[in-house]
């Protein structure tokens, strides 16, 4: 067998052995999917409290568009004064009190309206009785003035306008949504990836200087073997505990969500949000029509093949760099000052990906900056969903692959020179000197 | 005779330091090589260059006749001075993983494994971790996985530190035997009392330099200071001591004696013989003592050192 399999056999085998390494991977997804559970119970306990809300209607015109739901019931509160409707309201343990004087010009309305309540009311609950009240008045200024509500409702016309580019593929709003969900995950994941993953490759190189058996086996491989090895071995530890999570999560999830009847699903999250957003106005049909569409328009085959070639280029960028960071130091507290120059165009990446690839995928800053080594992977694997074409991505591949080569080649010259260096802490100009040795 | 290893003045530099200036040895097939120097002499980026861990700047190294290249790794056998194993590792398991780094095969690895365990009495320690073990025992560990290869030339820095005498000593037996079985040793220590105990040939390093070297027995040839440890039964000593000093380069000797005896150095010029001096000393009175001085391997290193 040679060497480098079995270094990597070797690197494998002990991280997925050890036990902190074992507990992580059965204990993450459980944390996570238990954190989840809570919120949705919780979120859900929230809603399901029933909220009374008293109305005191004094003009009279606009009572009757308060109907109770199973999560709100209103009261009605007639023949009694302001102050004994509050004191009602503050004893009977109700949310609040609406309370709608007496007006006489509908455009002056706003001055009469007022909710008292013991502490300061939901926003949502706020903005449900403004859109309420506002539609109701507003109704009642066009009668006043003469104009036919049911007319109006019959005019209503509401207008889709469907997308499509110049050589006739179809896209529409709900497709730039899914593009951005995969563009957003696929970074997210490579930026966690190489965080977690480079970092477990740092602190196993700074093991075998520790444990000094770095001379042992240098003695036996090469030291580029010994990193490619480290490299490699890790990062399919690191898949295996990501197919883990992925699988046992997701196992999870269905059945926690059988067992407590709770919809982890419906949790609200930003995603969500914009998803709702942008499907308002349209019915369910048109949404599921507009994703198969988009599903069918992403460029798949595409987005696979460059998600793992990215991917991989961009973590083995990365991670050469850890390993010669942990070649140069002696122990974890050293790495501190020669982490922040990898961190910084990683975190870069993931914000100009999260800010210029949503305005504008193609725009001039996300287009410099797929280019780029360092940033690269992660702002082209957002962009790719949106359709990048293929000379670009060919080009930004050839460069990482380029650096990627220059960067084994660096962090193995650190390599070679600092797993033998013992007990001092290496300046920037030290390990420039290395690299001349 | 011929020579297992001949390095080559062999320059390396560290950016502007020169760690080793154009140093030359050779080590006889079947020799015990002691390797000395001051520290950060440069005889571990020596034994680095014959490790191929570092390559050298200028100059050669051959192995058995041929040029070093990557497939001697498995010739060698090496125990660094800054040494350890995987801490979380099993024994067994770190065992053959290093074994296998020398291109044994598993099968091959597990059958010697369990040979050296049982010589040395750890059979049981197979799956303990690393870390359950005290240092000594983790050097035991140490030296089997260095030598289990069976290699042709087996290089030691500092191979009994961490060790206690009984242990040190089992350790110096397996380190003549595996020389009757035939490999060649470089022995590097401050432990000058093992040099002359074991080596046969050593090199003197010092500065980046090599100093001296040549066969031990050679070396102390030349360090030869004709010197005599005398002890002298006499009336009248101070007498003696006069005389012999007229005669010789004297110098009062200290050494344990059972009677109150004249006890002097006595060093004789080129041209005395050391019968003579005998002679000479018996008809003086009763001698009960007389013994060449020889350099120890000690007083060479210092000497050589502070000459230089």
């Amino acid at each position: 067998m040679n060497h480098l399999s079995l270094i990597i056999k070797r690197e494998y085998l002990t991280k997925v052995k050890n036990k902190s390494f074992i507990v992580m991977t059965i204990l993450s997804p459980i944390i996570m999917i238990a954190l989840a559970a809570v919120v949705a119970y919780l979120s859900q306990l929230n809603n399901e409290k029933v909220r009374t809300i008293n109305i005191f209607d004094e003009s009279g015109v606009v009572r009757d568009i308060f109907k109770s739901t199973d999560k709100t019931t209103y009261n009605v509160l007639k023949g009694m004064s302001l102050e004994e409707a509050k004191v009602l309201s503050k004893e009977s343990g109700s949310y609040g009190l609406l309370y709608i004087d007496k007006f006489t010009d509908v455009k002056e309305a706003s001055n009469h309206i007022k909710f008292y309540s013991k502490e300061s009311a939901s926003l949502s609950l706020i903005s449900d009785f403004e859109n309420k009240l506002n539609k109701k008045l507003t109704n009642l200024e066009l009668q006043n003035n003469g104009v036919d509500i049911d007319k109006i409702k019959e005019s209503k016309i509401s207008v889709n306008i469907a997308q499509e580019s110049f050589e006739g593929e179809k896209t529409s709003k709900i497709d730039s949504i899914i593009k951005l969900v995969f563009g957003l995950a696929s970074g997210y994941l490579l930026f966690m990836f190489i965080i977690i993953y480079g970092n477990m490759i740092m602190r196993s190189v700074i093991e075998e200087k520790t444990s000094r058996i770095i001379e042992v086996i240098i003695s036996s491989v090469k030291p580029v073997q010994l990193m490619l090895g480290k490299i490699i071995g890790t990062s399919l530890a690191g898949i295996t505990q990501f197919i883990i999570w992925m699988v046992f999560g997701g196992l999870l999830m269905t059945i926690v969500s059988l067992v407590l009847g709770v919809n982890m699903l419906e949790v609200q999250t930003p995603q969500q949000e914009i998803v709702e957003m942008a499907s308002q106005g349209a019915d369910f049909k048109f949404y599921f029509e507009s994703f198969k569409m988009s599903m069918e328009n992403m460029p798949l085959m595409n987005l696979i093949i460059a998600f793992i070639l990215f991917f991989i280029g961009g973590y083995l960028l990365y991670s050469s760099l850890y390993a010669a960071i942990g070649a140069a130091v002696d122990n974890e507290t050293d790495t501190q000052q020669f982490l922040l120059p990898i961190i910084v165009p990683l975190i870069l990446a993931v914000y100009i990906g999260i800010f210029t690839v949503i305005e504008d995928p193609h725009g001039t800053v996300s287009t410099v900056f797929s280019f780029i080594p360092l940033t690269s992977p992660v702002v082209m694997l957002m962009r790719i969903p949106f359709g990048v074409p293929l000379w670009q991505q060919l080009v930004s591949l050839l460069l990482l692959i380029s650096t990627f080569i220059g960067t084994v080649w660096f962090a193995a010259k650190i390599y070679r020179v600092g797993i033998l260096m013992y007990g001092k802490k290496p300046s920037y100009k030290e390990i420039i000197k290395w690299i001349k040795y | 005779m011929s020579n297992l290893l001949e390095v080559h003045e062999v320059c390396k530099n560290f950016g502007d330091f020169r760690a080793l200036n154009k140093v030359s040895i050779s080590v006889p097939q079947g020799s015990i090589f002691g390797l000395l120097g001051p520290n950060g002499a440069g005889k571990t980026t020596l034994i680095r260059v014959i490790n191929q861990i570092t390559m050298p700047d200028s100059g050669t190294v051959h192995l058995d006749g041929a040029s070093l290249k990557p497939e001697h790794i498995k010739d060698i056998g090496y125990l660094p001075e800054e040494r350890g194993l995987y801490k979380t590792m099993k024994v067994g398991e770190q065992a053959l993983y290093l074994a296998q780094l020398k291109g044994l095969n598993k099968a091959e690895a597990k059958k010697r494994l369990n040979y050296w365990f049982e010589r040395l009495e750890i059979g049981d320690w197979w799956n303990k971790k690393i870390q359950e073990l005290s240092k000594g025992m983790a050097q035991k560990i140490q030296f089997v996985v260095t030598v289990l290869h069976r290699p042709k030339l087996l290089i030691f820095d500092e191979p009994f530190s961490g060790f206690d005498p009984i242990n040190a000593n089992l350790i110096k037996d397996e380190i003549l035997r595996l020389r009757e079985d035939g490999a060649t040793v470089i022995f590097s220590t401050h432990r000058m009392e093992s040099v002359e105990e074991l080596c046969d040939d050593i090199a003197l390093i010092h500065k980046s330099n090599k100093i001296l070297d040549g066969r031990l027995i050679d070396v102390k040839r030349q360090y030869k200071i004709s010197t005599y440890e005398v002890g002298i039964r006499t009336h009248n000593k101070a007498l003696l001591e006069q005389e012999l000093s007229n005669k010789f380069e004297v110098s009062v000797a200290n050494f344990k004696t059972l009677e109150d005896e004249l006890k002097l150095n006595i060093k004789l010029a080129e041209t005395d013989k050391p019968n003579d001096l005998l002679n000479y000393l018996t008809s003086q009175g009763e001698v009960s003592h007389f013994v060449e001085l020889i350099p120890s391997v000690n007083d060479i290193f210092i000497q050589t050192v502070k000459n230089n």
